[in-house]
């Protein structure tokens, strides 16, 4: 991945299982978001390929790609939820748009699923009308609008207040659950990583690439990169050094 | 009691039989119902409702006991979570008991997850109003608008009497960026409106003159109407759809991202240090936006004077000059500075008023530019009672 000459990360290898919660994680500007932007085809690498499937995704013709990415949900950082649009709508879009259901059967399932992340009764409210929690919620529904096989979240809890965070902790657990959707996490809050992670790579700053992977909770007694057991430990460790000293 | 099967199948038969989506209803005795699931539920096949089910379920006698049974469920999305939840719902209501247990455990989880009592109780209230309570909160809302604005308009003089006497905090780097956008930026765009209405109105002149072999009055025409009206007409017609609109949207998403709100807890007007820049900005380069429209206009006139009216460019410009009085030009000059005040303000006003949603940077900058074309027009018809009582 790079921005013009300047490389933002280099020999990034991994593999997401299916119906795991995969946690990309790293300190803030080390080009999680960006690797995001890439895994959801708005980005094209620079070198490399992307697999869905077993089948490259990056240089596939349109068909393909837009058969793919269909696949896809997508909860931003923001939320980008439409703004002009009811939260009804905003979940309905996508229906409307790749399905031939009628706008009542588009509204019973908009309802059902903002009912799925605990909004119902909300459906004709504006974004700009709910909390920030309820937001990214929204965002949610919307993402799992099309029933996708695999969620990608962009730092889902940023910004929530600790109840908050712990629901839509909860919720991404019974997304993976009951959907049986695989679910990647972009994200550099602690809590949520332990909480929901079955697998996560690190990303390096300082050596632009892949600093650790594998289990968070492992990867705490395991690692010796100290970049990654400061991040993990929020830097605890290096005051505990410097104590020792 | 003998079985009484009642097969349905309401989804289309798709090319592959073990692929449908099935549902059969069967009735083992007077209160049990067993409800069979079968094949693939995917929402682009269609999305059959509980609700269809409901006269079997409530026809007596009624069953106590509903059993959803899914062994040869093979595959199921949210059209089949919609259909349970809304089987739960019915059931619930009338007191049957429903047996999932047979369901994937997934699946028993969404159902439950969307039939939990709803976070809101009472959703939105969709008001229904007369027409006569809508009308009266739209005036009342006018209204309201209105004295902001004067509110606004207040504040905003102060601010400039401030700068005026050197005291406003603003960064000069954005008074020479505004100079710069509303000034040579707009140079284009008003060489060709200006030029071309030039033309329209030596066209509509020359029409009517010919008949009367007054063909060189031409020129007289376009410079007494491009000079006194339309030069500043046209420039902020054009800075009301360039400039104002951007002031409003700029503003308006500097509301949105709080940056508005930043500037006012480091004690920081934003009037003075958002507002006066561009007033000053747009109030400087419209003199001169309108003497340019104004010289290009002519042009325009003298194009059609030269090629259709075969009069040489000299004796149509001596006649240009003999018909501009100084008056007229100043006159001009003075609308297009009135304008200029009423461009920016109505962009920074809008900006300062927009809503929390980028939708509502789009209607701010809306009614940024039709706001400011009103008052344009307005200012204009004003202009022309004084300057004749004025005797201009």
């Amino acid at each position: 991945m790079a921005f013009g000459p300047r490389i933002i990360m280099r020999d990034l290898n991994f593999t997401v299982a299916r119906h795991e919660i995969f946690i990309v994680m790293g300190s803030s500007g080390c080009g999680k978001s960006t690797l995001l932007r890439h895994l959801v085809g708005l980005e094209e690498p620079v070198a490399g390929e992307i697999l869905f499937r077993g089948e490259g995704f990056t240089r596939a013709d349109s068909a393909t790609r837009e058969n793919i990415i269909r696949r896809f949900g997508v909860l931003y950082q923001s939320s980008a939820l439409w703004s002009s649009m009811t939260l009804a709508e905003n979940v309905g879009l996508p229906l409307a748009q790749f399905t031939d259901l009628s706008p009542a059967e588009i509204r019973e399932i908009a309802s059902l699923k903002l009912a799925l992340v605990g909004l119902g009764g909300f459906e004709d409210y504006y974004p700009s009308e709910i909390s920030g929690g309820m937001q990214k919620r929204a965002g949610v529904a919307r993402a799992i609008a099309l029933d996708p096989e695999i969620l990608f979240f962009d730092e889902p809890t940023a910004g929530l207040d600790p109840t908050a965070s712990r629901l839509l902790d909860d919720l991404i657990l019974e997304l993976r659950d009951s959907l049986g959707a695989t679910i990647v996490v972009v994200t550099h809050e602690l809590a949520s990583i332990f909480a929901i992670g079955d697998n996560c790579i690190f990303l390096d700053r300082e050596t632009r690439s892949i600093g650790a992977r594998g289990h968070p909770k492992e990867l705490l007694g395991q690692t010796d990169n100290p970049r990654v057991r400061e991040f993990l430990t929020r830097g605890s460790t290096r005051a505990a050094a410097d104590g020792g000293l | 009691m003998a079985l009484r099967p009642v097969a349905e199948k309401w989804l289309e038969a798709r090319v592959n039989e073990t692929d449908l989506a099935g549902l059969e209803i069967e009735r083992s005795d007077s209160n049990q119902l067993v409800i069979r699931l079968s094949g693939v539920w995917r929402l682009h096949h269609g999305m059959p409702t509980a609700n269809r089910l409901k006269p079997q379920l409530i026809s007596s006698p009624r069953p106590s006991h509903v059993t959803v049974e899914a062994s040869r469920l093979r595959a199921w999305d949210s059209s089949l979570v919609n259909f349970l939840a809304g089987l739960t719902r019915i059931c619930n209501a009338h007191q049957i008991l429903l047996d999932r247990a047979s369901l994937p455990e997934g699946l028993n989880r969404l159902v439950e997850l969307a039939t939990s009592a709803p976070e809101l109780k009472e959703p939105r209230a969709t008001t229904t109003e007369t027409l006569l309570t809508r009308a009266g909160r739209t005036v009342l809302a006018r209204l309201e608008g209105f004295a902001t604005y004067v509110d606004f308009v207040g504040l905003v003089a102060l601010a400039l009497g401030n700068a005026l006497r050197g005291r406003a905090r603003f960064r000069k780097i954005d008074l020479l960026e505004v100079l710069q956008a509303s000034g040579a930026d707009a140079l284009g765009i008003v060489t060709l409106i200006s030029y071309l209405v030039g033309i329209i109105m030596a066209f509509m002149g020359a029409v009517q003159l010919q008949q009367f072999g007054a063909a060189i009055y031409v020129a007289d025409l376009v410079a007494i109407a491009t000079v006194r009206e339309m030069g500043a007409m046209m420039t902020g017609v054009i800075m009301s759809g360039r400039t104002g609109a951007a002031f409003a949207a700029q503003l308006g998403s500097m509301k949105v991202t709080q940056e508005i709100d930043a500037l006012a807890t480091m004690g920081i007007s934003p009037i003075e240090f958002l507002v006066v820049p561009r007033v000053l900005g747009l109030v400087l380069m419209m003199p001169l936006l309108c003497l340019y429209a104004d010289f290009v206009g002519i042009l325009g006139g003298a194009t059609v004077g030269v090629t259709m009216l075969g009069l040489t460019l000299n004796s149509y410009m001596q006649q240009t000059i003999g018909a501009i009085w100084v008056s007229s030009l100043v006159g001009g000059l003075v609308k297009s500075v009135a304008y200029g005040v009423l461009i920016a303000i109505a962009g920074c006003y809008q900006g300062f008023e927009c809503g929390q949603s980028s939708s509502a940077v789009g209607e701010a900058a809306t009614a940024a530019v039709v706001n400011g074309i009103v008052m344009i027009v307005v200012a204009c018809g004003l202009f022309a009672v004084i300057f004749n009582l004025l005797g201009f």
